[in-house]
């Protein structure tokens, strides 16, 4: 048999109070995920994640790391996680190298392997020069680098990092996410971010949670597949009206735009070919022509929207 | 993994500049007390000379020193156990906490024996003083001895109050203004019941103090040192099951 998967969540439900925050959530993590976890504000995104690194009791539900179960055996099974919160857990009064002393401490990694867990995190996480500063009087990025080395100081099996590329710069968040595939290769990790594109750059999975409930998971691979080019993009000099260009070949539908743009929606062949030979022969003078896809920030928007007309439309009735 | 976290509580505390006024405040207030009871022994030292089996060092200078210094590290417990898991609640150093693989019950015993080990420094500070007796007088050792294991036993009950209350708000405020109602209510608890009649009843029994006062006399009874480690016991197990709360409501 081949070994338990990294994470193994069935049937996760949480309660606060009357509203669930978290509904009927399923879902695994093999060795070499990067899992990005999507949703709009309060969709249950943090909720998930406190709940897998042992930091909300879950209402109903099992959850299990390498196949050890976070409830009954939480000590095993918090071994092989580690966790980055939205804000990181630093002490502001001890230095880096303190902090991470403790840390290794705090997940039991033996004396002589001690330093050199510390030597690599920081290493890892850029932050070699900082080590005798107080974490207090680092910026929010190294902050966050630290509570990154934190979370990966024992390399565990599983990494959750809750919103990790929140105000860092963009040269730092370049390195965070070569970083995070870097890590992808021995762990398996847990992503949550608001930053779609980051999805795409950083994880081969992609799951989209909505109202507690998971409403779309596939790995980014499916997804560039669904997100064939579905419309042009057109810029011309001189633009004809709109009905001009309804009759180029293909094109089902257009939508002027200001700046003498349009877009040109299809749903069979790609039109660019027959869309530049009418331009020039009609002398439209094009200038700029670009394939949009329907990307993952699409696919979100409607997930996400689509669901909550349906909900206003039930609660009209 | 208990002493972890513990060392790095009191290294918190030693870091901030509280830790160090409160150390050298009270070392001040308590060392004029003991000099005013040195001198005040040095007052009546004709007439007890005098006497057989008067009251000796022991009976006048360490028993109401340590006395004053109960009253006074009891003014001060809620400021340092104020910040315990309140501070580390408001700025989500919690979940560093909770996501190592550290027990409920290791959290809560090691954050209470950091806070513990600041109590025990001051304690030991504080016995510096009467052990400076030792070099021209005969100290009983024994009554000493009696003294500092009552201090500590007060001391390591008020910071158990303290840490269970510190663990029930996110805000050190609250946390102190309950503690201080606390201790003061365990203080008045014996005023209230020798009013009302002679001997102490159950409310008697109940105050912090006068368990005390009978290790003061010299007394060290296994009652005495059950109430307080019965009391610890307690607020510990209290904390730990509202650490658990915190983390079914969030």
């Amino acid at each position: 048999m081949s070994s338990p998967p990294l994470i193994q969540v069935s049937d996760l439900y949480r309660y606060y109070s009357q509203s669930c925050a978290v509904c009927d959530v399923s879902f695994e993590l093999a060795r070499g995920d990067v899992l990005g976890f999507l949703g709009p504000n309060g969709a249950g995104k943090t909720s998930t994640m406190q709940m897998i690194s042992g930091n909300l009791a879950p209402s109903a539900g099992a959850i299990r790391i390498c196949g050890i179960d976070l409830l009954d055996e939480p000590k095993r099974a918090k071994c092989e996680i580690g966790y980055l919160p939205e804000q990181p857990p630093v002490y502001r009064e001890l230095t880096v190298d303190e902090y991470l002393s403790y840390c290794a401490r705090l997940n039991r990694i033996e004396r002589r392997r001690r330093a050199a867990a510390i030597a690599t995190a920081r290493e890892r996480c850029g932050l070699a020069d900082v080590g005798r500063r107080l974490i207090g009087n680092l910026s929010k990025g190294y902050q966050q680098r630290v509570g990154i080395a934190q979370a990966i100081i024992h390399t565990p099996a599983v990494v959750i990092l809750d919103e990790p590329t929140v105000g860092l710069d963009p040269i730092q968040i370049r390195e965070i996410r070569h970083l995070i595939r870097e890590l992808g290769r021995d762990h398996g990790i847990i992503l949550s971010t608001h930053i779609l594109p980051e999805v795409q750059a950083t994880c081969n999975r992609v799951q989209i949670i909505h109202r507690g409930r998971l409403v779309f998971a596939d790995s980014t691979a499916g997804l560039e597949q669904r997100g064939r080019a579905s419309s042009l993009l057109a810029r011309f000099l001189a633009i004809p009206d709109g009905a001009a260009l309804q009759q180029v070949p293909g094109v089902d539908r257009v939508e002027l735009l200001p700046g003498q743009r349009a877009r040109l929606f299809f749903s069979a062949a790609d039109p660019s070919e027959a869309l530049v030979e009418r331009a020039v022969s009609a002398g439209w003078r094009l200038v700029e022509l670009g394939s949009e896809r329907n990307t993952l920030e699409q696919i979100f928007i409607e997930l996400t929207t689509a669901d909550s007309a349906h909900q206003q439309a039930e609660a009209a009735a | 993994m208990i002493l972890t976290i513990a060392a790095r509580e009191l290294r918190s505390l030693f870091l901030s500049p509280l830790a160090w006024a409160i150390l050298a405040v009270t070392q001040c207030i308590l060392a004029f007390q003991f000099l005013s009871y040195i001198e005040n022994f040095l007052d009546l030292q004709p007439q007890l000379a005098a006497r057989d089996g008067a009251p000796g060092i022991a009976d006048l200078i360490i028993a109401p020193l340590y006395g004053d210094a109960a009253t006074v590290l009891m003014l001060i417990t809620p400021l340092i156990t104020m910040r315990a898991l309140s501070e580390e609640r408001r700025s989500r150093t919690l979940s560093l906490l909770f996501s190592a693989p550290v027990s409920m019950t290791e959290i809560v015993l090691g954050k209470y024996l950091g806070i513990l080990g600041f109590f025990v420094c001051t304690a030991l500070m504080l016995t510096f003083m009467p052990l400076s007796l030792l070099d021209g007088s005969a100290l009983d050792l024994g009554k000493l001895a009696a003294c500092l294991l009552g201090l500590l036993l007060v001391m390591a009950a008020c910071s158990a109050i303290g840490v269970y209350l510190s663990s029930l708000t996110q805000q050190p405020a609250v946390a102190a203004v309950t503690t201080y109602g606390a201790l003061l209510m365990l203080l008045i608890l014996r005023r209230t019941s020798s009013l009302s009649s002679g001997d102490s009843g159950v409310l008697g029994y109940l105050s912090l103090l006068e368990h005390y006062e009978n290790m003061l006399k010299g007394m060290v009874n296994s009652t005495d040192i059950l109430y307080y480690l019965l009391l610890v016991l307690l607020c510990l197990v209290f904390t730990v099951r509202q650490l658990d709360r915190m983390r079914l409501q969030a």
